[in-house]
């Protein structure tokens, strides 16, 4: 940058040290740079890139955490694939979270946000009380609402029945107990919710009044001014939900093992009760890894879960092409 | 005559004024309509809490019985339910779980997040990326290695599995950070570095003071992941009971303990109450870091 004839017209000697101090200088940089990403660095190797390794290795062996691995070839794959009776429920379950729980959560976000900006009075409490649950802690509300439906005499099918309502067996019945979970992600929805909030509030004025201008009803506004304008955020919820789903584990667990009054630390017994159906691929897998210690055969099942969730991640982020509009302004 | 143009005259005002008045009542009906549909949604809202607040002041039989409303309503539940279960014990460990992480978190993401977007040097998006893939990808991929690594190091049964790792970044913070540092301009940065600033003593000074909500957020979030948490304590101190967190033990009440409804709907009021006092205390925190996540998703 400095102009050649200035630099030119220095001695040699000075030309030498001013390379020498940028060169020096470079390297106080880079070691900068080093000091500040080296937590990250090692973290990333030690809990990341290692495991990872680590994952694929285990895969093709039995490890059962006494003896060392030992290499068993593709056993654990063909196993997993041909013969595990488990697999399949549980692979069926985790897709059926990813089809009906993860659009009714991005519905119901949207709607409630929706709903909000129509408000003209009390917004603020509306909001509030909308995002409480999603700050109860996750044990507590799957507590609080394997309680509220108790098929006997539960509040809610208390209610349904003053109401004349049929009354499901909730988390006691193979059909209802994935509805069930439904609810209680429903009820915790808030998070997402105030995501949706922040882009509708966000969506320009201007663009409303000229569709209304142009003739466009209350839908016509809602297909082409809204959507177009928050569907970034939109494809935010449905890759954060889906990434969910696939380590969907705690309200499944915990919920089995309450359900069914088993000790939630005592052992694979109840999870998935009722029949398997809330059998989702992460509580299987940790069955096998940390209840039968099939540390080889488990790690076989996280790389066909690496796999998916990489796959259905791409997948999405690829037709994101088609349907998310990016407006101009955006940096 | 006069009567038919007064007729007509008056035909036509009423066909002025009458649209505004259609116009007004719809617009009312629609805003009742609204702030119902509301009322509505909102009470089904609140009713888990409702119900689980009533059924925690019951006593036993009630709780087991249809009936909704307690009576008598029993305070002495909330006495009860920390002779039934090591209450204290496990809310130390979760305080202890949940502070350590944070403060892990906070020291070894910062310096990340800044070097990410306030640095320039050759391979930073390459690792960028790599943070977004370790944050995407579900946690079991790499779950059981690091098990056996800890197990290895007989840390199984303790805390130290799930704090140690905060100390070396995580990938969610590292994120929120890097995307509210590039909001901040340069201008700043320059400024001190004219007078004479070392990067290290900008990012001490200029940036912490800058991005305070982001670090509020970041802080706020992993206190309450850690609070949640039931995954990893379960993975690692199931097997010693005195290490078992409130989420953990709060799971095993009903079960272990064979505790009644009504202290475990005591319990889980108890677990949810200092989160929600938190969100009153902190709901700008909350609501602004909520919203930066979803920026630029």
């Amino acid at each position: 940058m400095t102009s050649a004839p200035v630099a030119g017209a220095l001695p040699a000697v000075v030309v030498r040290d001013r390379r020498r101090a940028k060169r020096k200088a470079a390297w106080r940089r880079r070691g900068l740079v080093l000091l500040l990403m080296s937590p990250w660095l090692v973290g990333f190797t030690v809990f990341f890139a290692y495991p990872l390794v680590m994952s694929a290795y285990l895969s093709f062996t039995h490890y059962d955490l006494l003896s060392a691995p030992k290499w068993v070839g593709t056993a654990n794959y063909r196993y997993l694939f041909e013969q595990d009776q488990q697999v399949w429920p549980a692979v069926k379950n985790t897709l059926w979270l990813m089809v009906v729980f993860v659009p009714a959560q991005v519905l119901c976000a949207f709607g409630l946000a929706t709903m909000l900006t129509r408000a003209r009075y009390g917004a603020g409490v509306f909001r509030t009380i909308f995002y409480l649950p999603a700050l109860a802690p996750t044990v507590a509300a799957t507590l609080g609402f394997v309680y509220l439906l108790n098929p006997g005499t539960g509040p809610v099918n208390v209610v349904l029945e003053h109401l004349g309502i049929p009354t499901p067996l909730w988390f006691d019945s193979p059909q209802w107990a994935k509805p069930s979970l439904v609810l209680l992600g429903l009820w915790g929805i808030g998070t997402m919710m105030i995501i949706f909030l922040a882009a509708l509030i966000d969506v320009p004025r201007h663009l409303y009044e000229s569709a209304s201008l142009d003739g466009a009803n209350a839908w016509q506004r809602m297909r082409w001014v809204t959507l177009p304008s928050i569907s970034p955020v939109i494809l935010f919820a449905v890759v954060i939900g889906v990434i969910d789903s696939l380590q969907y584990f705690t309200q499944a667990y915990v919920a089995a093992a309450i359900a069914s009054g088993q000790a939630a630390s005592e052992g694979p017994t109840s999870a998935g009760y009722p029949e398997d159906s809330t059998l989702f691929y992460p509580v299987l897998l940790y069955l096998q890894a940390f209840s039968y210690f099939n540390m080889g055969y488990a790690s076989a099942m996280t790389m066909l879960l690496l796999v998916v969730a990489l796959t259905v991640t791409v997948l999405i982020l690829r037709s994101s092409r088609l349907w998310v509009f990016y407006a101009g302004a955006r940096r | 005559m006069t009567t038919v143009e007064a007729a007509n005259a008056e035909a036509r005002t009423l066909e002025r004024r009458k649209p505004p008045a259609r116009y007004r009542r719809r617009q009312f009906l629609i805003a009742v309509a609204d702030h119902s549909l509301l009322i509505a949604v909102s009470l089904m809202f609140l009713a888990p809490f409702v119900f689980i607040a009533l059924t925690s002041l019951m006593t036993n039989q009630q709780a087991l019985s249809p009936r909704l409303w307690p009576e008598p309503f029993q305070w002495g539940n909330y006495v009860d339910v920390f002779r039934t279960a090591p209450l204290w014990r496990y809310a130390l460990n979760t305080m202890l779980y949940a502070g350590l992480a944070t403060v892990g978190v906070l020291v070894s993401s910062i310096p990340v997040a800044y070097a990410l977007s306030r640095l320039r040097w050759r391979g930073r998006d390459t690792v960028f990326v790599l943070v977004l893939v370790a944050l995407i990808l579900p946690f079991q991929v790499t779950v059981i290695p690091v098990y056996v690594l800890f197990a290895k190091l007989h840390l199984v049964g303790s805390l130290w599995p799930l704090i140690l790792p905060n100390f070396l970044g995580d990938a969610f913070s590292i994120f929120l950070l890097r995307q509210f540092f590039l909001t901040i301009p340069e201008e700043y940065a320059d400024a001190a570095r004219v007078d004479g600033c070392g990067e290290i003593r900008i990012l001490c000074t200029v940036f912490l003071r800058l991005a305070k909500p982001a670090i509020a957020a970041v802080a706020l979030f992993e206190f309450l992941f850690c609070f949640n948490d039931f995954f990893g304590p379960l993975l690692y101190t199931s097997e010693n009971a005195d290490n078992w967190t409130l989420s953990l033990g709060l799971a095993q009440f009903r079960t272990i303990y064979q505790v009644e409804w009504n202290l475990t709907m005591a319990a889980t009021l108890i677990l949810m109450a200092p989160v929600i006092l938190l969100f009153f205390l902190a709901q700008r925190a909350f609501v602004e870091g909520v919203t930066l996540t979803g920026v630029k998703g």
